[in-house]
């Protein structure tokens, strides 16, 4: 049984600003909660890593090709950082990733939609990564240390994905009318989805109130989705993209845009499972794994071999 | 054989020299060359160190919160190993 006692110095600690280190005692639910989102987060980034890769080949020159490949070597790292963390908390990294290959957790909706021209790179790296660092940057100030900490690490590496993702955008939008064409498009189909992919509106996210208390969620998903839309608006006025939101309209009174309705049955579908690419993801995610399981034993092997020959010289 | 995720190492960087090498964070590796390599791959991107040292996890001991009492709090009865412990008069210098 957790006592009243216990409880009541773990959230004066979270009050206080104190991070709860790994050791620290800490409530089951606090823990539990973590461990699925921190897990949830993981998943994100190494499956993240998949829409992407299918450009790495076809990325239209040498420049491209390098920033493309850096980027999701960087992602394949913020995926280890998460893993490590989460680990932190008790549960192994195999049990984490059967957990992602038997459907049992979740990785972010927004990885579910198919990248279909150039163009949807420069879109995931502007609007993708744009909204998942507004996410981030709120939760680099979490109470628990470990995943703080990763996020501190990560949101310094995502703003270079963020910017090279709009200066594909901006190139395409300046170039011929096909290239801008391409863009407009890229951005009708990623603008949702991103939108979307900061969660249920407030009133359909349940047990906020003892996240936020706990500081496991610093701030609602509205509040992160309006942060969003406000700066990211003017982004694509700039470079001459129409936000593909006929309801879009600034209210000069509170300083923010007002969107239209979101299509939450949408999300909801994609989140079970029924999104236009959830099997192919989840496939190729379980055939990497297979995949890759000979060079984990060769390593191991090579590794035992080498250890030998020292011990007998 | 059953698969595995490789062993842990704890690595930590010297960001410049002269400087107390850091707890960066950790890779998964089947030696301490592997997990050198790696730690150079994840943690030394973007010029973050010139120095790498990577420990297996489980050769790490650490002190424990509940200890935290008994290990720390003694320090506070003894403020005369502190410099302002002392009184030196006014005047005195270079002490």
């Amino acid at each position: 049984m957790e006592d009243a006692k216990q409880i009541e110095a773990f959230e004066a600690k979270i009050v206080s600003g104190v991070k709860i280190e790994p050791k620290d005692w800490m409530p089951e639910a606090y823990r539990k909660q973590l461990i699925r989102m921190m897990s949830q987060h993981a998943h994100s980034e190494i499956v993240g890593m998949l829409p992407e890769g299918n450009w790495i080949t076809r990325a239209p020159n040498l420049r491209r090709k390098a920033i493309l490949l850096a980027k999701v070597q960087d992602e394949a790292g913020h995926g280890l950082y998460l893993y490590s963390a989460t680990e932190t908390l008790g549960i192994d990294r195999t049990e984490l990733l059967e957990q992602l290959h038997s459907g049992k957790a979740k990785y972010s909706s927004i990885f579910n939609y198919p990248t279909l021209t150039w163009a949807d790179i420069g879109a995931i790296g502007w609007l993708v990564d744009g909204a998942a660092i507004m996410n981030q940057t709120a939760l680099a100030r979490g109470s628990y240390g470990p995943y703080s900490r990763a996020m501190v690490r990560i949101c310094k590496e995502e703003s270079f994905h963020n910017r090279q993702g709009y200066e594909i955008m901006m190139h395409l939008a300046q170039g011929t009318a096909e290239q801008k064409a391409m863009a407009q498009d890229a951005f009708n189909r990623w603008w949702w989805p991103s939108i979307m992919m900061l969660g249920p509106s407030d009133d359909k996210s349940p047990n906020s109130d003892q996240l936020m208390r706990w500081k496991v969620k610093m701030e609602s998903n509205d509040a992160i989705r309006q942060r969003f839309i406000d700066r990211t608006v003017p982004q694509a006025d700039f470079i001459g993209l129409t936000v593909p939101d006929k309801d879009l309209k600034f209210n000069e009174e509170t300083g923010h845009y007002e969107h239209g309705p979101i299509n939450w049955d949408e999300f909801f579908e994609v989140i079970k499972g029924n999104g236009p690419c959830n099997a192919k993801r989840l496939k190729d995610r379980k055939d990497a794994d297979i995949k890759g399981r000979w060079v984990r034993e060769a390593a191991l092997a090579y590794a035992k071999k080498r250890a030998k020959e020292k011990e007998v010289a | 054989m059953a698969d595995t995720q490789l062993p842990v190492w704890e690595v930590f960087i010297q960001a410049n020299p002269g400087i107390a090498h850091k707890h960066a964070g950790n890779v998964h590796a089947a030696d301490a060359e592997m997990a050198l390599q790696n730690a150079r791959d994840v943690y030394s991107r973007r010029s973050e160190g010139m120095n790498i040292w990577v420990v297996p996890a489980n050769a790490i001991t650490a002190s424990s919160p509940e200890d935290q009492g008994a290990f720390f709090e003694p320090s506070n009865d003894k403020p005369y190993r502190h410099p302002t412990f002392y009184k030196i008069p006014e005047g005195v210098k270079y002490l």
